[in-house]
């Protein structure tokens, strides 16, 4: 039983975590005026326009930031403790939240470059996350 | 700001609870709203006036600003409302009571704020996820010291900063702590204390955490021609300023400088003063951090090099900036700017005691959030 916090689909973000269960970052972006943006929100923060599609990012990025995790706040993840989350910029510009996995904090730096790679968590709910670039 | 508003409005009762004793007595049978109510109640005598004279009312943190109206028995108001819980309101309640009083909306306004946070065990992250945090609660990503601590990772990659960096500013606030009565921690910490104290969300240590704590604050404001026949000396509001950085993230892209240079500018205008002017400063410290960044961004120390600037002794007592003299949120109890606000108050009075800046005349409040506001306070 996955018992870590999950997301609540609807309809800004549905295609989103689509795309992340088809192996893909999926971002919106405005049909009226190209804006791309993170998180999903039903309306784009640029020129307000409703129209929002949807354009698959690179899945590259880099570490702007991480940290170690050494309390737990949610009771899924209190068997992980101590564990690593990161902020990524992503080559589309965006910061999105995730962590890095198959690397220790040691190894780590601000604007290492990372690549997507997905971890399916649950039938409907797959997470991207990054591991440190080939 | 107009300039016609500097020093119109004055802040002329400050009230706050006994922050230690209530930390060392944890009840959850205590409220947040019995908590404002006690703060209120030293409030009014602080400024010697009636209940009844209060004709402008602003909450935050307690549950309702209604069932707190109600239980003062001030059913009859001229102005009522209640602001959300977050510590960044601490700064934006006072904005809005020097524009009440200067508006002649209302004449005498009181800002109360009761936090019950200790007893009712606020753990301030993995909360319920919300349409905003999830894409971060996935990942055990939560509590804003997290988003404080991935920001300054990133502060120290660019520049320099290393470990131990913040240890100059949790020292301070021990320090300070130590000379008020009513602060819960009153023992000082060395470097090395703050060096081996656990990390919570590492980069951050536990003595970078503000300390949860239950409590209340008020302030009572009103005009200045009336301030002057109250009971205390008023402090004046010389200026005061806001701009906001809400993003996603809730230290932004730069550590909130843009944003903290914009308050600076105006705040520093309006009043006609600069930084070099300031004789005491309390500054928002949720985390450590975000007291270095304030310095940076209202132009105390250089960009970048805050950290250094901190480290040779310039924010104690007795240095050239003494910052968060009653402990602040690390020392002296975490009530989200509120009792920063009446340290000001304390100081620019003489009301201080041990912990007292010699002849403070004008002190700054500063946060550095999402919201950033700053006011310049004075006295005559």
């Amino acid at each position: 039983m996955y018992d870590k916090p999950l997301p609540v689909i609807d309809r800004s973000n549905q295609a989103y975590w689509e795309g992340c269960r088809a192996g893909k970052i999926l971002l919106p972006r405005c049909e009226d005026c190209g804006r791309t943006w993170f998180p999903p929100s039903g309306n784009c923060p640029g020129c307000l326009s409703r129209r929002v599609a949807w354009t698959p990012a690179s899945g590259r990025g880099r570490v702007w930031s991480w940290n170690v995790f050494h309390r737990a706040y949610f009771p899924g993840f209190a068997s992980e403790v101590p564990y690593l989350t990161a902020l990524i910029e992503l080559a589309e510009g965006p910061l999105m939240a995730s962590t890095i996995v198959g690397a220790a904090p040691e190894d780590l730096r601000c604007d290492l470059p990372v690549e997507v790679t997905f971890d399916q968590v649950t039938d409907e709910i797959t997470l991207p996350k990054f591991r440190i670039a080939r | 700001m107009l300039p016609e508003l500097r020093d119109k409005v004055a802040i002329v009762g400050v009230g706050t609870t006994p922050f230690g004793q209530l930390y060392r007595n944890a009840d959850p049978g205590r409220t947040a709203t019995d908590l404002a109510i006690d703060a209120f109640r030293a409030a009014l005598a602080d400024a010697g006036l009636r209940k009844d004279e209060v004709d402008g009312l602003i909450t935050s943190r307690v549950p309702h600003y209604g069932r707190t109206a109600v239980r003062l028995g001030l059913n009859n108001l001229r102005f009522v409302n209640q602001l959300e819980g977050g510590g960044r309101s601490s700064g934006v309640a006072v904005q809005w009571a020097m524009l009440l009083i200067a508006s002649g909306m209302a004449e005498t306004v009181a800002l109360l704020y009761g936090n019950d946070g200790r007893s009712a065990a606020m753990k301030y992250g993995g909360e319920d996820v919300g349409e905003e945090a999830q894409y971060d609660n996935v990942y055990g990503i939560t509590s804003p010291g997290a988003a404080v601590g991935l920001a300054w990772r990133r502060y120290q990659h660019l520049y320099g900063a290393p470990d131990g960096a913040l240890a100059p500013v949790a020292v301070n606030n021990r320090r300070n702590g130590a000379l008020n009565p009513d602060a819960v921690l009153r023992k000082p910490i060395t470097r090395e204390d703050y060096l081996n104290s656990p990390f919570i969300t590492e980069p951050l240590r536990l003595l970078d955490y503000c300390l949860i704590n239950d409590g209340g604050v008020a302030l009572i404001l009103t005009s200045a021609e009336r301030a002057r026949s109250l009971a205390k000396p008023p402090v004046y509001i010389t200026a005061t300023a806001q701009a906001t950085d809400l993003h996603q993230e809730y230290a932004g892209h730069d550590f909130f400088y843009s944003a903290c240079s914009e308050v600076a500018r105006r705040v520093y205008t309006a009043a006609g003063l600069g930084p070099a002017d300031i004789d005491v400063a309390e500054i928002y410290d949720n985390f450590t951090p975000v007291v270095l960044w304030s310095l940076e961004g209202f132009g105390f120390a250089p960009r970048g090099e805050s950290w250094r600037w901190a480290a040779d002794g310039r924010i104690e007592l007795g240095g050239e900036l003494p910052v968060n003299t009653s402990g602040g949120h690390t020392a002296e109890s975490y009530m989200q700017g509120w009792a920063l606000h009446a340290e000001a108050v304390r100081q620019l009075r003489g009301e201080s005691g041990e912990r007292q800046v010699k002849d403070a005349r004008i002190a700054q409040y500063i946060c550095a959030a999402p919201i950033i506001t700053s006011h310049i306070l004075r006295t005559d």
